[in-house]
């Protein structure tokens, strides 16, 4: 296995571990965190959330586009700091819509079933963030970085 | 079971995994009647709760997981484990375990002097058993210095040793902890270990005995009496008498060696009575516990004392022996070391200049083919002569410098587990010398505009001129002695086409201002190392420093003579290669031709390569950003990769640019004056390019994983040689 297919699988498995991540965004240079529930493509190269369009992280997006994600795997014990996998995810995020919708929010519930009313609303807006770069730390202090688009 | 402290009577089988082997099996031995010296055992739960209330548990799990383990080398889990001696050294015993030890121990071993042992639950229920991969104590007296020495018992948990062997031992960082057992010792007139089966030969078992306490029985330095005996009818088969010079006392605390009073030089330690009655102890014990036991014994007032028994460990056969086996063995007891600087300083280091300057008189030209042929034999014969020496002397030699690190950490307990190897540094390199000489052909350049240009467009220079011919005549001498650097090995020459290499070094030296070696005070430090010490122990830690400096610099010193030496055997092949060029061209006597190109061909390729490592990997998505390894020079430093694959690109080196390197060795630090820090993938605290770099406070990280492939020469890096960790890009 090369470094970078070695790369990808212990970022597809951390992100098919966990269900939420902190999502920043920002306003007039203000930085935003807000924590969702994500889901992945296959290939790593989109994330999806849910969120109401009347939420400050919706408006902020809608006005910059550019976002970023942590997603790690912490238990909040000690053994985090040698153990725990974190990746910063950089991107854009645009609102899904059309046709495109029923298919994503079909992925998206397959890994949280739970928020079907949620994301069935009409006031929930469906967020696709086209991925640009992760970035993985373990073992406290190690990084890498994989560029999905150039 | 929440008992942090049992004494000999409370332990039973229950207690294995909380007493460990050594505490258990004493345990076994009291009930049953064995003579065995009064103690008491630490369990594994006080360890636990002492990780715990220290904070050591996650920090040695960080340290520990800094990398594979399959990706370190020996001296880096040396290092590691070192970095561990020292968080434990610092870290203060908690109130709550004070509390519950202090007053045992105070009131059981007020004034006595006692043994501080380590008990690893499982140690010795292995089948093959590993003595001597933790560590004991002997001789320490009062409270504070036993709870000291508890702490130590405990770091060894985590020794080199231990963790070579982690897999055998079932060592896991998360789960594996120590027992201790305090001991009141008994200071027997002879002491020694039996077998109550040999481990060599089923029929027989061994006594071994000393004068005074075994310590030094056990680590080699006191050679002992031995006796073979019959199992069957317990009689002597044979008494093998050592050479009685020294013995084993405790000082005032530890033990010391010192002179056998001549009256006991020619008497046996123990009579041949006392011998058989020491076995027939052994034997007892082998009956009790079901397995051949291999049991350490002291005896005083005609009175046998057990102070451990365990399984006899099998030995391996060669065929099962590995290198962790020779990595063990590197590990030198001081009078080892004394006796091994004696011969290197005094004998092998005068023989190797002798042997080069030998060779280097001899006119290579003058001589015939079949000369030539049987020249480039010697010569080579003589270069692996050294390169075996190399690794059967100097390498464990180098231990010098290690057992200096420990003794200091434990006596000093600096927050800088690191501080004692700058009172080693500044000891006068060949590698440092050979830069200040070459910063003296910069100074002349920097110094005159006019020899720096002629230099700097490859001129002839004039020996008309005052300053180019005192250049020239200096040229010539550096040459003399350390080759021009085109070559991977110092003194040869004419590596590479142009042989401009050191020249355009010198220029990009003096482009930039000269660069001093750091020169720290370490009058201080040697001051506060010594009075860690009480009297009778100074002279001794004074020893201890001096061969600590001798053996760091032999370790980067070594490889400039074996290097000075295989330069000579490169220019008789070089001289060998011209003959053949030529012939080339004047077609003739084709036998001679083909004998020397035999020879070349034989022995013509000893240039290593700097790195295996062919370039960096054509890698489009990923990007290293941030790589861990060692720190192994404190300071931080920024600038544009160099990565070193080829010897020959170190001509390409300049001024502050960062070293990346697989291995540095000493024929190559002749750039390190022009850097501005130094990556390696190799790793240690004590290889030549972290000697180098503190030589000059440059940050060096050592132990990077694939350094060569993951970092590309033009790549922006910062080096934080305090943490150990390389950063990628951000200029």
């Amino acid at each position: 296995m090369n470094d970078e297919d070695h790369l990808k699988n212990q970022i597809r498995e951390l992100l098919l571990s966990q269900r939420l991540g902190v999502l920043s965004t920002h306003y007039k240079g203000h930085p935003y965190s807000s924590l969702v529930a994500f889901s992945s493509s296959e290939n790593l190269s989109e994330l999806y959330f849910a969120t109401p369009g009347s939420t400050r992280k919706y408006r902020n997006l809608s006005q910059d586009n550019r976002v970023s994600m942590l997603i790690d795997n912490r238990s909040n014990e000690i053994s985090d700091f040698h153990n725990a996998i974190a990746v910063t995810v950089l991107g854009t995020a645009r609102k899904i819509e059309g046709s495109e919708k029923k298919q994503v929010a079909g992925i998206y519930l397959i890994k949280h079933p739970y928020l079907q009313d949620f994301v069935n609303s009409a006031s929930c807006v469906l967020v696709m963030i086209q991925v640009n770069r992760y970035i993985l730390v373990r073992r406290f202090q190690l990084v890498y970085e994989l560029h999905v688009r150039k | 079971m929440n008992r942090m402290l049992l004494s000999i009577e409370e332990i039973n089988e229950s207690h294995s995994n909380v007493a460990g082997g050594k505490g258990l099996s004493l345990a076994r031995l009291y009930l049953a009647g064995f003579n065995v010296p009064e103690m008491i055992c630490v369990t594994t739960r006080c360890y636990d709760k002492f990780l715990d209330l220290s904070g050591l548990r996650e920090r040695i799990l960080l340290e520990l997981n800094r990398k594979d383990f399959s990706d370190m080398r020996w001296e880096e889990i040396w290092d590691a484990s070192l970095r561990i001696r020292n968080m434990f050294n610092h870290a203060h015993f908690p109130p709550e375990l004070h509390l519950k030890l202090g007053p045992v121990l105070d009131e059981r071993f007020s004034g006595l002097p006692v043994a501080v042992r380590s008990s690893a639950p499982g140690e010795d229920s292995l089948r093959t058993s590993f003595a001597g991969l933790h560590d004991s104590f002997v001789n320490i007296s009062g409270t504070d210095a036993i709870l000291d020495h508890i702490k130590r018992v405990w770091a060894s948990l985590w020794s080199d040793s231990a963790l070579l062997y982690r897999q055998e031992l079932g060592l896991t960082i998360d789960k594996s902890a120590m027992a201790v057992v305090v001991q009141k010792i008994v200071v027997g007139e002879s002491s020694g270990v039996v077998f109550s089966k040999s481990p060599t030969d089923s029929a027989s078992g061994v006594v071994e005995a000393v004068y005074g306490l075994n310590q030094g029985l056990v680590d080699g330095a006191v050679p002992p009496d031995r006796w073979i005996l019959d199992r069957n009818t317990r009689k002597i088969r044979s008494h093998h008498h050592a050479k009685r010079q020294f013995y084993m006392v405790p000082g005032n605390s530890g033990v010391y060696e010192d002179e056998l009073p001549d009256s006991l030089k020619n008497e046996a330690p123990l009579s041949d009575e006392a011998a058989q009655a020491i076995f027939d102890l052994a034997l007892k014990s082998e009956l009790f516990f079901g397995t051949p036991q291999d049991m350490e014994w002291t005896r005083k007032a005609g009175l046998f004392y057990v102070l451990q028994s365990r399984p006899v460990s099998t030995l391996k056969s060669p065929e099962q022996q590995d290198e962790r086996q020779w990595y063990l063995s590197l590990h030198r007891s001081f009078e080892n070391l004394k006796g091994l600087r004696n011969k290197i300083e005094n004998t092998l280091i005068p023989e190797m200049i002798q042997t080069a300057a030998q060779l280097s008189s001899v006119d290579l030209s003058l001589l015939s083919d079949q000369d030539l042929i049987d020249e480039i034999e010697k010569r080579a014969a003589l270069n692996q002569k050294w390169v075996d020496v190399y690794w059967a002397e100097f390498i464990p030699y180098a231990h010098g410098i290690r057992l200096f690190g420990q003794v200091y950490n434990d006596t000093v307990k600096p927050q800088n587990p690191y501080e004692f190897v700058d009172l080693l540094a500044q000891t006068g390199m060949a590698s440092t010398e050979r830069n200040e000489r070459m910063e003296n052909l910069a100074s002349m350049a920097r110094n005159n505009p006019v020899l720096f240009e002629k230099l700097e467009n490859l001129d002839p220079l004039s020996a008309n001129t005052e300053d180019e011919k005192k250049f020239i005549s200096a040229m010539d001498r550096f040459v003399a002695s350390y080759g021009d650097l085109s070559c991977p090995v110092t003194g040869s020459r004419e590596c590479a086409q142009g042989g401009d290499a050191l020249i355009r070094l010198i220029v990009e030296m003096a482009s930039h201002p000269p660069v001093i070696t750091g020169h720290k005070n370490i009058r201080d430090l040697e001051k506060q190392f010594l009075a860690s010490f009480d009297e009778q122990n100074k002279n001794r830690a004074g020893e201890l420093l001096e061969l600590a400096r001798s053996s760091y610099k032999l370790r980067d010193d070594d490889n400039i003579y074996l290097g000075r030496i295989e330069a000579q055997l490169m220019m008789a092949v070089n001289e060998a290669k011209r003959r053949l060029e030529w012939s080339d061209k004047h077609p003739g006597n084709k036998k001679g031709v083909r004998r020397l190109k035999d020879a070349v061909d034989m022995h013509g390729q000893t240039q290593a390569p700097v790195s295996s490592a062919k370039g960096p990997l054509p890698v489009k998505n990923v990007q290293a950003r941030q790589l861990l390894g060692q720190p192994a020079s404190n300071g931080v430093s920024r600038g544009y990769a160099r990565v070193i694959v080829e010897h020959s690109q170190l001509s390409e080196f300049r001024y502050g640019e960062i070293l990346v390197c697989d291995a540095v060795d000493p024929n190559m630090t002749f750039v390190v004056p022009l850097a501005a820090g130094i990556v390696e993938r190799r790793g240690g605290m004590l290889i030549h390019g972290a000697i180098i770099a503190r030589e000059y406070g440059l940050a060096c990280v050592t132990g990077v994983p694939d350094a060569t492939k993951l970092i590309r020469t033009g790549d922006f890096l910062t080096v934080d040689g305090f943490l150990g960790i390389v950063t990628i890009g951000q200029e």
